[in-house]
């Protein structure tokens, strides 16, 4: 049974990919994931000068999945550009990136661009850093406006990674607009968490992002409505740690699928993901086309 | 110890209040923070200690139920502020720890370096393995653990200033053992001091039979965000160690760089 999938502009052996923020400081451990068998990999987000993000603590499990404010750590494209160099390899490397407004996007993208990374996705969602992310993902024409002005600087695809949004199609249909190759759904969903003991939020930066098991619903919700809104692909995240979960997506319309918080109990979870997605497929005689947007009834 | 082996159950354990039941002095710039708790943990592995509206750190369990702390940066300078009576927020133990093997141990400490191999010393000596320490620090009264390591075995001393014992480097006590003799080598502390120990005992033939316990920028502690992560294995120093065999360590970042907060590469 082949996985080959073909998902916004770049050919995939299998549909998991390393979602942004996870184990993609370095290409060592991105390389890693690789040897684990996901299709393609995302780097952690990117932006025009070193970041040493939020204090800790930055992440905490809960019993409903993990909660997270790194805060946008990073070392600055001119340094991130030689990780990313050393970084390709077998399969994709999608550079996450991420900036205030459309210029620093082009700046970090065009400054990225010397390592030749395969895809860029545009972090308009991070929901616990003041003026990015989601600041600006919330706002169709910024959403627009920046999709656009990067299209316009790379000569290599680009998705969007959009926040949890009720009007997420409209948002995605901007990004559409703007010449997205592919919008990537959902990022965290703003939460946070309070110590009983002392009355201190425990996040460094009080609030921060909800990932894992708990999300999937939402980000299901999202990605079915974008599939029915949009026609560019659509990259379902949030939640997916089996390939039960991968089907799900997959049947609500999504191309191919980000892993995240799943990494932490087994970071074999991409393999285990395609095979999983494999033998479901060869006991029903059907393939990933067959069952891509059954549910869109 | 073995890249192929992945962890995580280890760090399941949700955090748990601490009341500080104790806390004492033992060099100028260090303290134990007795917890009040018994954390199940083995020497080597860490804690993550929230130190409220401050930050979060890795401390290395220098007792079952406590840590020792060098007052080095804002969290631990908060930490150091704290009485009696007062809590932190912990979670662990992390990370895998030492692996106690062999019939003679030797083990090289520098600085605050001292703290997690100090409860290894004293399980060898509890199994009736034969202890040697080289306790190295910059000046005599910086040497941590002396009366723990002297009670569980043999015990050389060295000090940058020489107020103390040998006068120089504790690794170049090395030049005057034979390191046959040892069944596994033990070492924590300045990264420089740890990779003079690995190339002594890599020209001895013996890197397979060495543990290091690595220092990075800590951050999740859960092996999720790949801060720790070390070149080019990509290793996670938080969950994949922070122990690790001199053999997974030679032609690594291991004695040359470390990343920062950022991410960036700093020499060591």
């Amino acid at each position: 049974m082949d996985l080959t999938t073909d998902v916004g502009g770049l050919k995939l052996k299998n549909p998991t990919i390393l979602a942004a923020g996870i184990l993609g400081t370095g290409a060592a451990s991105l390389k890693r994931v690789v040897q684990h068998g996901a299709g393609a990999v995302v780097t952690k987000s990117t932006g025009v000068s070193p970041r040493e993000g939020h204090p800790g603590p930055v992440l905490i499990k809960t019993e409903h999945g993990f909660l997270n404010a790194m805060g946008l750590p990073n070392p600055s494209y001119h340094e991130f550009v030689r990780e990313l160099e050393m970084a390709k390899g077998d399969v994709p490397v999608i550079a996450s990136i991420f900036g205030s407004d459309a210029r620093e996007f082009e700046e970090v993208a065009l400054g990225l661009s010397k390592a030749s990374p395969d895809a860029f996705e545009l972090n308009l969602s991070c929901p616990h850093a003041e003026g990015y992310g989601a600041t600006l993902g919330t706002d169709p024409r910024k959403v627009k406006e920046i999709a656009k002005t990067v299209k316009n600087a790379v000569d290599v695809p680009v998705w969007v990674k959009l926040p949890p949004l009720a009007n997420i199609a409209e948002v995605g249909l901007a990004a559409q607009e703007g010449g997205a190759d592919a919008v990537v759904a959902i990022n965290t969903i703003p939460a946070m968490a309070i110590d009983v003991e002392s009355g201190y939020p425990i996040l460094g930066n009080k609030v921060g992002g909800l990932s894992g098991a708990a999300i999937k619903p939402v980000a299901l919700r999202c990605v079915y409505e974008l599939c029915a809104a949009l026609n560019i692909d659509v990259i379902g995240v949030g939640g997916i740690s089996s390939w039960k979960d991968a089907i799900e997506f997959i049947m609500a319309g999504a191309t191919a699928i980000e892993i995240g918080s799943a990494v932490h109990d087994d970071i074999n979870v991409f393999r285990n993901i395609s095979k999983g997605i494999m033998q479901f497929l060869e006991k029903r005689r059907c393939t990933l086309d067959g069952i891509r947007g059954v549910a869109q009834k | 110890m073995h890249p192929g082996r992945y962890q995580g159950r280890g760090t399941e354990m949700m955090p748990i209040n601490a009341r500080i039941t104790r806390i004492v002095d033992e060099t100028p710039s260090t303290k134990t923070f007795f917890l009040g708790l018994t954390l199940d943990g083995k020497p080597g592995q860490f804690v993550m200690v929230w130190i409220r509206g401050v930050d979060d750190i890795p401390m290395s369990l220098s007792y079952p139920d406590a840590i020792t702390v060098q007052k080095v940066g804002d969290a631990t300078s908060a930490l150091f502020k704290l009485r009696k009576g007062d809590s932190v927020r912990i979670r662990g133990p992390i990370g895998n720890g030492f692996t106690l093997s062999g019939k003679s141990i030797l083990l090289i400490a520098g600085g605050v370096g001292a703290a997690p191999l100090a409860p290894l010393a004293e399980e060898a000596k509890g199994k009736k393995i034969k202890v040697k320490t080289l306790l190295g620090a910059k000046t005599g009264d910086e040497l941590l653990f002396v009366k723990r390591y002297r009670s569980a075995g043999d015990l050389q001393t060295a000090t940058d200033d020489g107020s103390e014992g040998y006068k120089g480097p504790v690794t170049e006590l090395l030049d005057g053992l034979d390191l046959r003799e040892y069944d596994q080598i033990y070492s924590c502390g300045p990264e420089k001091m740890m990779s003079r120990v690995l190339e002594v005992a890599k020209g001895a033939n013996m890197a397979s039979k060495t543990q290091f316990s690595l220092q990075r920028y800590i951050k999740c502690g859960m092996g999720i965000c790949g801060t720790c992560c070390i070149d080019p294995s990509g290793l996670r120093v938080c969950v994949d160690g922070p122990v690790f065999s001199g053999e997974t360590l030679v032609d690594s970042e291991f004695g040359r760089y470390a990343r920062d907060a950022s991410g960036r590469k700093v020499r060591l």
